[in-house]
């Protein structure tokens, strides 16, 4: 398949996220029409994590057909409200107005500006060393010292996770990759549907024959075998997908098999941090899913690893 | 003509920046009540109001303080012609008018009042003990309904004194109604529906 054009095969690869989720939407209907009372809020939630999927998957997919200009608007906008649940849930003093607000209205557009105009030296450095800095600095000017170091680590964490890390997959178009010319947007999806899926994998293959957990303080439901299973089947079709990368077959899975295990132990980082707040969700934007931040835990952790690896190795 | 406009903006940009999500214990049908709330911004009141459904937003009208109302044209715009509010004035060496009656005459007309019983905008954590103003209207007015409504994080969006709101998200929870009970003294019914109103409020983790 690697001999289509980038369109071609952008259209090949949405058909066939359009199958598979016809596929999950009939085996939620038929699941629904004859599951017993006990099981029915579990196959409710499953069809609204369906549904959500389509949604999603619309929102990518909308956000292509206007190139790169659509991708920033979209994930500048998933960083605002992964930031807004990450603030919400971490609460920050009265001190610390002058950072969040700077937080929000400066560093975060400044981040997807420099990404757009393409700045790499400054945008792989904005936020771990300007920001941080900055921040500080201004929750000091607050005049309020109660429990400073944690405050400030908040805000700085939010921005890292929710701003700094998504904002490396539409960075990811700003690779130049020879003989990959205008087909950055393959490269984004590749990074989404790989990491994607394996989250649903390893949820699929923990219910199927879950069994032992695997971080019991940290996550309740991630188990070994839906661990095994997730990372080793999503990274198996990675590999299949290597005609719309830059990589070879080997390539593309040894690329999966990082960014997965990246994203599995994100998801970890993620959960201890609800957990140590004493919530199951980040919010509640996303029918079944939860919040943005849940839904985007694992894509977090892996952007930025899955951008520095493409660019050292192949741009 | 303009004002339902720049209500439906005003709500729906405080929707939008808060994200709000609205719980109930009980659904409420149309009618005289008090929903009183915690204050710490001044974007409570709208806040409450854009809460609720079209049917009980129609009657409610926020008690708002005359002497910060009447500043200003679009103050005294908003005030009177979006929000229909219930202006009070609060110095009591000054008034020309007792703020009891004045809510008690919108009470009797048919209206909902929003109402923010700690007198002030609390800046800190909890609730400020209540002032006597929703004791007094309970004894004027007969039978009347007293819905709590706890607004959480709003203080964070919008802190006293700055001028940017930050974009947060936040909740409006609305607890049972409560009534003046029979010879109950102020001291008891104020500390009871400040009770009420504190249940509301999350644990801290």
């Amino acid at each position: 398949m690697s001999h289509l054009t980038s369109h071609q095969q952008a259209m090949a690869l949405f058909a066939g996220i359009g199958a598979v989720l016809l596929l999950a939407t009939l085996i939620g209907r038929v699941l629904a029409l004859r599951v017993s009372p006990a099981g029915r809020s579990a196959v409710d939630n499953l069809n609204a994590r369906i549904n959500a999927w389509w949604a999603m998957a619309a929102l990518v997919g909308i956000s292509f057909m206007f190139g790169k200009p659509g991708v920033l608007v979209l994930f500048f906008l998933v960083s605002l409200l992964a930031l807004r649940e990450f603030i919400t849930l971490l609460p920050t003093r009265g001190g610390d107005y002058w950072a969040l607000a700077a937080a929000f209205y400066l560093v975060l557009p400044i981040q997807y500006l420099l990404v757009g105009i393409e700045w790499y030296g400054m945008f792989a450095i904005f936020i771990p060393v300007y920001a941080f800095l900055l921040l500080p600095i201004l929750a000091a000017t607050g005049g309020d010292t109660t429990r400073f170091l944690e405050r400030a680590a908040k805000v700085q964490w939010g921005l890292m996770i929710s701003v700094f890390c998504i904002s490396h997959v539409p960075a990811l178009l700003t690779l130049k990759i020879p003989g990959y010319e205008h087909r950055q947007l393959l490269l984004i999806a590749f990074l989404v549907i790989v990491v994607q899926s394996s989250d649903v994998l390893q949820y699929v293959w923990g219910k199927l024959c879950g069994k032992r957990l695997i971080a019991p303080v940290l996550s309740p439901s991630k188990t070994l075998e839906g661990f095994v299973g997730g990372v080793a089947s999503a990274s198996l079709l990675g590999g299949l997908l290597w005609w719309i990368t830059p990589f070879s077959f080997l390539g593309a899975l040894g690329m999966a098999l990082v960014i997965n295990l990246m994203g599995f132990l994100g998801g970890l980082v993620m959960s201890a941090i609800k957990r140590d707040r004493g919530i199951k969700d980040w919010g509640h934007m996303i029918e079944g899913h939860g919040g943005v931040l849940d839904r985007l835990d694992s894509v977090c952790f892996a952007a930025p690893v899955f951008f520095h690896m493409t660019r050292y190795f192949w741009a | 003509m303009l004002e339902p406009l720049v209500a439906r903006s005003l709500t729906g940009f405080i929707r939008l920046l808060t994200g709000s999500r609205v719980f109930w214990s009980e659904q409420l049908a149309p009618g005289p009540r008090v929903y009183y709330g915690n204050h710490s911004s001044h974007g409570d009141f709208v806040l409450i109001w854009s809460a609720l459904p079209p049917a009980l937003r129609a009657q409610a009208r926020p008690v708002a303080a005359a002497e910060y109302w009447r500043r200003g044209a679009l103050r005294r715009y908003l005030i009177r012609r979006v929000f229909k509010g219930v202006l009070v004035e609060r110095d009591a060496a000054q008034r020309t008018e007792d703020p009891i009656t004045t809510m008690t005459a919108a009470i009797e007309a048919g209206d909902a009042l929003i109402l923010f019983p700690e007198g002030t905008r609390n800046p800190g954590e909890g609730l400020l003990p209540f002032k006597s103003g929703l004791y007094h209207l309970a004894t004027r007015c007969a039978d009347l309904e007293l819905v709590p409504v706890w607004l959480e994080n709003l203080n964070r969006v919008m802190p006293k004194g700055r001028l940017i709101p930050l974009p947060l998200l936040c909740t409006a929870r609305f607890g049972m109604p409560l009534r003046l009970a029979a010879g109950e003294d102020k001291q008891g019914f104020l500390e009871r529906t400040r009770t009420a109103l504190l249940a509301l409020a999350p644990k801290e983790a």
